[in-house]
């Protein structure tokens, strides 16, 4: 039990000692950075926090951290991270994994997870392509990608990570980048301080395998004009000058549009409350690929019961009902007889 | 007034009850069972169910058949072929007869057995009129006329009058056999209270078949069997697979840790999940996983936060969870593996009896990949082999593999209570401080540093300052843990998880030799469920005065260290498993002997009578 205040911390406490072994330049060093300097902010223990991860580049982070960590196998985590947070409710588990681990060979733990709404945080690197199987692509790779495995061109189609998740009623569902420290610190602290699943896509680049996969919406130079900022209660807009904006047309269908042609009154007011998921989803459905203007924050963050909490509440109730269990009494729970 | 037949005592009984898989024939089996358990009779059961739901109704592929020995004395298994077949139908019968020894007797549901459905179960001309049942004694029984006779005032359609007449095969064989009917009218007002007329039509239907024992006159005869002269105690007649939930929930209790399921559905596993999941006042948490790998990475999961965490599965299920399994042995965490066999390849025989998954249970992952292997013997003893897994898993931080098997899980034996102060203790001995000290003179925590004795690394969940570390399925440095591509050190690795799991041995009691002259020449060896089988058949060649040696492994990795020397002492090893030859290819080459293989792949046990003559023809010379 935490009986005493959470000791003051600094992003030193939270490094561990192992060397990073991640390519020089790979953006999975602003994501950790960003990370050990948020927890001291959160006012959370290291002893109360756990990373888990699947295989991939972006799994290596547990060892990067002082914290509890488990390095598991490729696409797991999810389902291992459910294990620890539904018995051990006290602690903060996060888990992180890559599109392959994630959206490939983990995707059914990952939507279940997401059903369920365990109370993990999922921060998912998504960097287009397989990195430390030196560059296949991946299933968030675009249509005719060329890499090792596709010479000739991709011809799968790709999740949209954002709307698998909303399908599968995530009940929190941010996209950040590893350009903006601040922008990603904000959306894994709203990850954090949401109470089930919260998936967090990291728009991530791999300078080795996919460099400049986001260059054309996350550079310095195009940002504003190429990402548009989800903030709730407001109207979504987005250009230097927010001259641009998001309307919804009769039909359901989200449209960018010029401000100066439809007026402020017509755009659309983002809810990340909104409990029915089909405008998050068509939001998630605005850009058809990181060429175009495309939305990053919260997509949604509503409340439902939290898993683990309802696994223990029916413990709970039993318990209440029936006392802690009592083995003699079980064991006679049908009928017995006695040999005298 | 129908006349007062007399009571014959007899020994014991085989009655196989054969239908339908709509009938309701488990549930027969199962109510005549535990009728028979309150009288105090040693019995054992055999349900023998098709893997579909309702096959078509009337085929052979449908049949569903319990059969239960009961006895006055003690049994070990369910009875070499039935005394009696209850068939409520043609194909009931068809499917079974070949069981039948000369002057069995059957009682058969004459009015099931009209043109459509002799047809269906494949019979050209009635065998109820054509004199091929001359040998057996035949009771002709409209079963299902009568029960809608006498449902006919319960106020239910009679096509669901129709289906309570396992509710009249029950009463008339409850009547032959003397059987009391308060338990089942008991039973029938617990289980249908809520559906008063079901409930009516079923006591209506088995009053009937009871009255029809009394007043028909067909029966010369009723049999007592008198109560078996068990040890003093409480009993009850438990399935293989309650008993193993006890055994999980026993040890959990015991080693003061809660206790997490992580499963997916799957025959005949399933109903562990379903007896865990009503256990919650023990604090038992049970999680139905999206499939197989999930349901071993959610009790990974647990059992890194401090649970004692359980997967149960059957064959396909562990070869999906065999990845996950390696990660375990590389962590280093108490993780049991609880595989309920069934016969394969793939889907195989998904209702019926194999041992094929020994050798993939104990070799059957990537890499070194040392895992302790226990199985259960009978019914009632999973619970004890439950308890011992968990000791295993716990004591020396190690995944362990549990195989029970599709008999076990669904047949029944009465079971000793034992008294729970009389369990034996089981230590979690979860790290608490730091174990180290680093270079700069702090303390810190290694999480690979080992016990001298148990070679064991320190089990430190998530919670405490200090003792903070990160595990995983990258080779570990020796004592630190931290990640290592040095070749020697993996090899130091790979020898001292080698050595842990080998030393689990020397914490094994003295192999029990059931060799009670002394003289045997042969020592038959099994494992898991055979247990019952061999010991009955063993028992038959020393009535005819033969010596002959049993010994019955629980723990099948690492092997009993007296094992070999055992062997040593016989001239003849004999190996009876439902398999190939899985643990007598083990002792060839482990203990360089020359063990014979018995191998049955039938999806049903042995019969005493199999393994009897095994022995004889081993022996030599007729008996």
């Amino acid at each position: 039990m935490t009986s005493t205040a959470v000791p003051i911390t600094t992003k030193k406490d939270w490094s561990s000692d192992q060397e990073i072994r991640w390519c020089p330049g790979c953006g999975d060093y602003s994501i950790l950075t960003a990370l050990q300097m948020l927890l001291p902010e959160l006012g959370v223990r290291r002893e109360k926090t756990v990373f888990v991860s699947g295989i991939g580049c972006a799994s290596r982070f547990p060892y990067y951290m002082n914290t509890y960590g488990l390095h598991s196998i490729h696409g797991r985590a999810p389902a291992i991270a459910t294990g620890l947070a539904v018995t051990r409710p006290d602690l903060d588990v996060w888990v992180i994994c890559g599109d392959g681990d994630a959206l490939s060979i983990g995707g059914n733990h990952l939507i279940h997870a997401l059903r369920r709404n365990v109370n993990l945080n999922i921060l998912m690197f998504n960097n287009q392509i397989y990195g430390l199987t030196k560059g296949q692509y991946s299933p968030t790779s675009e249509e005719g990608k060329v890499t090792k495995s596709t010479p000739f061109g991709s011809i799968d189609h790709p999740f949209n990570p954002i709307s698998l998740a909303i399908g599968a009623e995530a009940t929190f569902v941010a996209r950040t980048h590893d350009m903006d420290r601040k922008h990603m610190q904000e959306m894994f602290g709203r990850a954090h301080q949401h109470d089930g699943s919260s998936f967090v896509e990291v728009y991530q680049n791999c300078n080795v395998f996919n460099d400049g996969a986001f260059s054309a919406i996350t550079g310095k130079d195009v940002r504003s004009t190429m990402l548009i900022e989800l903030h709730h209660g407001e109207p979504i807009r987005f250009g230097a000058d927010l001259e641009r904006g998001v309307v919804q047309l009769p039909d359901g269908h989200l449209e960018i549009v010029s401000v100066a042609e439809v007026g402020t009154d017509a755009l659309l007011i983002h809810d990340e409350h909104r409990d029915e998921p089909g405008l998050a989803f068509a939001l998630s459905r605005l850009s058809n690929g990181v060429h175009e203007p495309t939305p990053i924050g919260i997509f949604r963050d509503v409340v439902r019961g939290e898993y683990g909490a309802e696994m223990q509440a029916q413990v709970d109730l039993e318990q209440e009902k029936k006392g802690t269990g009592d083995l003699a009494a079980l064991f006679r729970s049908a009928t017995t007889w006695t040999v005298d | 007034m129908p006349t007062e037949r007399p009571t014959e005592k007899i020994g014991g009984v085989v009655v196989r009850f054969a239908g339908d898989s709509g009938d309701g024939m488990q549930l027969t089996g199962d109510r005549f069972t535990s009728v028979s358990a309150v009288l105090g009779n040693d019995l054992a059961t055999f349900p023998d169910y098709p893997a579909e739901i309702r096959a078509p109704a009337g085929s052979l592929a449908g049949v569903s058949a319990f059969q239960v020995q009961i006895s006055d004395h003690e049994i070990s298994t369910h009875g070499d072929t039935p005394n009696v077949l209850v068939a409520m139908n043609p194909a009931g019968l068809k499917a079974n007869i070949a069981l039948m020894e000369r002057g069995a007797t059957l009682i058969v549901n004459s009015d099931a057995f009209d043109e459509r459905s002799l047809a269906k179960a494949g019979y050209a001309v009635d065998p109820l009129t054509d004199n091929s049942l001359s040998e057996f004694a035949v009771y002709k029984v409209p079963m299902t006329s009568i029960t809608q006779e006498a449902c006919k005032e319960a106020g239910v359609k009679p096509r669901d009058a129709e289906r309570s007449k396992n509710f009249f095969a029950l009463g008339l064989v409850s009547w032959i056999y003397t059987r009391p009917t308060d338990a089942t009218l008991a039973w029938i007002e617990e289980r249908f209270g809520s559906k008063p007329q079901i409930a009516d039509a079923n006591r209506r239907a088995f009053r009937a078949g009871y009255d029809f024992g009394e007043t028909a006159e067909l029966f010369d005869s009723r049999y007592e069997i008198s109560a078996a002269a068990f040890r003093e105690g409480e009993y009850i007649n438990i399935p293989g697979n309650t008993s193993l939930a006890w055994g999980l929930i026993a040890a959990a209790r015991q080693a003061d840790l809660p206790l997490f399921l992580g499963s997916y559905p799957i025959t005949p596993a399933s109903d562990i999940l379903h007896e865990l999941s009503k256990r919650k006042e023990f604090g038992v948490k049970t999680f139905q996983a999206e499939d197989e790998i999930s349901g071993i990475g959610a009790a990974l999961g647990a059992a890194f936060g401090g649970s004692l965490a359980v997967t149960t599965t059957s064959g396909p299920g562990l070869d999906l969870k065999s990845e996950t399994l390696g990660l375990a042995v590389s962590l280093e965490l108490p993780l049991i593996i609880v595989d309920v066999q069934r016969a394969g390849p793939s889907t195989g025989l998904p209702t019926k009896v194999e041992q094929s998954d020994l050798l993939q249970a104990i070799h059957g992952r990537h890499g070194e990949s040392p895992v302790p292997v226990v199985a259960a013997t009978t019914p009632s003893q999973c619970f004890d082999a439950a308890i011992e897994a968990a000791r295993i898993a716990v004591t020396y931080r190690t995944p362990v593999i549990l195989l029970s098997d599709a008999y076990l899980a669904n047949g029944s034996e009465p079971w000793l209570i034992p008294d729970v102060a009389s369990l034996p203790p089981i230590e979690a001995n979860f790290a608490s401080t730091p174990n180290a000290t680093n270079a700069e003179g702090e303390p810190e925590f290694l999480p690979y540093v080992r016990d001298d004795e148990t070679l064991a690394r320190p089990w430190a969940p998530p919670g405490l300052a200090g003792l903070e570390h990160r595990i995983g399925g990258l080779e570990k440095a020796d004592n630190t843990g931290s990640v290592s591509y040095d070749g020697a050190n993996h090899e130091r690795m790979t020898l001292l998880r080698a050595a842990r799991i080998n030393g689990i041995a020397d914490s094994y009691p003295t192999t029990l030799v059931d060799d009670p002259s002394g003289e045997a020449s042969l020592v038959v060896v099994g494992w898991g469920s055979t247990y019952g089988a061999i010991n009955a058949g063993v028992e038959r060649v020393r009535e005819l005065g033969r010596h002959v040696a049993h010994i019955q492994l629980m723990h099948l990795n690492p092997l009993p260290n007296d094992l070999g020397e055992l062997l040593a002492g016989y001239e003849h090893v004999l190996v009876p498993e439902l398999n190939l030859g899985q643990l007598c290819s083990m002792l060839r080459s482990k203990y360089l002997v020359d063990a014979k293989a018995l191998g049955k792949m039938q999806g049903n046990p042995f019969r005493p009578a199999e393994i009897e003559d095994a022995i004889l023809e081993h022996l030599g010379g007729a008996s």
